[in-house]
């Protein structure tokens, strides 16, 4: 095994590993198969498996969630990819209407195991309509589950347990993570779902981040350290289920919570997390909460304005700087 | 050709559907079935006619209007009026409503209120029975509104380009809520005349032919277990009701209901059992049968418990539950 991974390859191995002991995954997606995905990300998957378990398709981003719907729905566990996150939008009904609702208002008659696959978030300059972190669209419907790893092994872990989870999973691939390098995973590497991870261990704050936004909280960590402040990250891993114990305890121990979001202000997911804290969490707290997160605005191309208005190791610093002093 | 006892047994199972339907608008008026029902009476011989074509365990997939493909594939009449009723017994624990009725043990896999939505997952069942190796048809039935929404068209390209074996059947009744589909259709054949674009046969038959549509989907369904691919059905029929609930349907010439009327699939189907040789006493009691059978249905529906509200929080998850945090 080599010593490290990139996040890139990772999704592919981890893919590869479920297609290897379950032939009931299929992939199915835009360019997944010959060109290896416009990101790379399913690289070497046709080749192992050939063209009847991984399928190119049209430009029709309705009928691969759609028909991966109903394939799911009649005994396989397709793994959809939607290119960019923003493209949901395209197929939504079946994410919002479709996919989450079946086996509620069937009675518990059908289920749904399938994994949708996309490539999220901003970072690469590739302007407003391709660079949305818009895991909080899926947040809103009851019945996702909503998986954002942080580094190649927990994508091999998370993808893992998305395939084999009996009910339908957004699986977002983070774009500014995709050359990350990291520890490989081990054979049979599972990490279940709604498992977040104290990625750092500190006293005096609680940093709560997801996916691209880990990285840069552990920066920040690292400023804070040198200013004397122990910043504990906690890498939330997953919307839902959303592992509100890891959070509370952290909180226990530090008494000063901030979320680090890189999705809008408006509606973002720490605004879930953070209620959650204040209903059963109030007294652990000695400060205010902090959420530092984008903008409610599109996401600008240049990278400057980017900057602007997605979260950077300076805000999030200045951030739990003002809480430490609190 | 149809053999007596055959038409005889189409017939009966119509009778059924049909003296359901009136019980459900009755009991829609007297208040005991809340929200909305969207009533097929007058579309009879689409369902049944294509069941009689179907293998027991090929894939269904219906619309809101769509108690009797429910039923054609084998829901009760009693588990349907309980539903409709909001009782405990109901075919989906009273979680699906009349627009959600689904029998996934007899393969027919729901009812989707989302105009058009359910193609593209017939598609996805029709790709799952050809990767299992197994000879399922899938068949998605749909209204003519349902041929302009984008989903129709992605679902249709997809099916014809992986030569799957899908059906798709448009109900065509020539409105849609409220509005004449050649109003806002830009073909004289709102589903047949675009079967040509994705290179697959769009054919017309007489929905209200029971025999017509049997004959009309087993030649199709031959060709696509043959592997020949999907193909297109256009059943011209019209509804005996309004879109809806109570919706008097005042927007129909009244000469244009009196014909379609006179052109009744029951009335059709008795009068081709007497051209057989099957006397009157013998189609009368089948009728009869017919009748008691919906009237017991009535009975024991009224006479069910109530909905269960601890089933409110049941069926999100494959474990049950609904619990979205930990
Ligand atoms: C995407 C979507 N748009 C609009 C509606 C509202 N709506 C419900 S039924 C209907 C008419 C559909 O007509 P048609 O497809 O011909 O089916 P029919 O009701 O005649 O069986 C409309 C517009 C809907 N349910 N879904």
């Amino acid at each position: 095994m080599a010593d490290v991974i990139s996040y890139r390859e990772a999704v592919a191995e981890g893919i590869a590993r479920e297609m290897r002991r379950d032939p009931a995954v299929v992939c199915l997606g835009e360019d997944i198969g010959e060109a290896g995905g416009v990101f790379k990300t399913t690289a070497g998957l046709l080749k192992e498996f050939g063209p009847e378990r991984v399928w190119d398709t049209p430009i029709s981003e309705q009928a691969i969630v759609g028909a991966a719907m109903g394939a799911a729905m009649t005994g396989m566990r397709p793994v959809a990819e939607i290119m960019f996150s923003d493209f949901l939008a395209c197929c939504w009904d079946y994410l919002a209407n479709e996919i989450p609702k079946v086996r509620y208002m069937t009675g518990g008659q059908v289920t749904v195991p399938l994994v949708v696959r996309t490539a999220n978030g901003g970072g690469l300059g590739f302007g407003a309509q391709h660079s949305q972190a818009t895991e909080n669209w899926a947040l809103t419907v009851p019945g996702l589950k909503i998986a954002a790893p942080a580094t190649p092994a927990d994508v091999i872990g998370m993808m893992a347990a998305a395939i084999r989870s009996d009910d339908p999973v957004v699986f977002f691939e983070h774009k500014g993570l995709l050359a990350s390098k990291g520890a490989p995973a081990p054979p049979g590497h599972v990490v279940e779902l709604g498992r977040a991870a104290v990625v750092r261990e500190g006293a005096d704050v609680t940093l709560v981040a997801l996916a691209s936004m880990v990285p840069l909280a552990l920066k920040a960590a690292d400023v804070l350290a040198g200013e004397g402040i122990g910043v504990e990250v906690v890498d939330l891993r997953c919307l839902v289920p959303l592992d509100v114990s890891t959070v509370l305890a952290s909180l226990d121990r530090t008494s000063r919570l901030v979320t680090v979001e890189e999705n809008p202000y408006q509606g973002g997911w720490g605004a879930t997390l953070v209620s959650v804290v204040a209903d059963e969490g109030f007294a652990l707290l000695d400060a205010p909460v902090r959420r530092v997160a984008g903008e409610c605005v599109p996401l600008p191309f240049a990278d400057v304005l980017e900057e602007q208005v997605i979260p950077t190791v300076d805000k999030v610093v200045a951030a739990v700087r003002s809480l430490a002093a609190y | 050709m149809v053999d007596r006892d055959e038409l005889l047994t189409l017939y009966e199972q119509m009778a059924v559907i049909r003296r359901t339907e009136k019980a459900a608008h009755d009991l829609f008026l007297s208040g005991l079935v809340k929200g909305t029902t969207h009533l097929a009476a007058g579309h009879e011989a689409i369902a049944v006619g294509t069941s009689a074509a179907l293998r027991p365990d090929d894939y269904v997939f219906a619309t809101y209007r769509g108690h009797h493909h429910a039923m054609a594939r084998g829901a009760t009449p009693e588990e349907c009026l309980a539903e409709l009723m909001s009782r405990a017994t109901g075919l989906c624990k009273a979680k699906g409503g009349s627009m959600h009725l689904t029998k996934a043990d007899a393969f027919m896999l729901g009812s989707y209120a989302i105009v058009g939505a359910h193609l593209p997952m017939a598609v996805g069942a029709a790709w799952s029975a050809r990767l299992r190796g197994t000879q399922q048809l899938a068949v998605a039935f749909f209204g003519d509104g349902a041929t302009n929404i984008g989903a129709f068209h992605e679902a249709l390209n997809l099916a014809a380009v992986w030569k799957l074996p899908v059906l798709f059947v448009c109900e065509n009744n020539l409105y849609m809520e409220y509005t004449p589909i050649a109003d806002v259709t830009a073909v004289a054949r709102p589903a047949a005349d675009r079967a040509p674009s994705y290179g697959i046969p769009g054919e017309v038959v007489d929905g209200n032919d029971v025999v017509a549509v049997r004959d009309a989907v087993a030649a199709l369904a031959r060709r696509a277990r043959a592997g020949d691919g999907p193909a297109l059905l256009e059943a011209e029929t019209y509804r005996h009701f309004g879109h809806s609930r109570a919706d008097p349907a005042t927007y129909r010439p009244a000469e244009e209901v009196e014909r379609w009327l006179k052109h009744d699939p029951l009335d059709l189907a008795r009068g081709r059992l007497v051209e057989l040789g099957v006397p009157e006493e013998t189609v009368t009691a089948a009728d009869e049968r017919a009748r008691d059978v919906v009237q017991k249905a009535v009975q024991a529906a009224k006479a069910a418990p109530p909905a269960d509200p601890g089933e409110a929080l049941t069926d999100v998850w494959a474990d049950g539950g609904a619990a979205w945090r930990t």
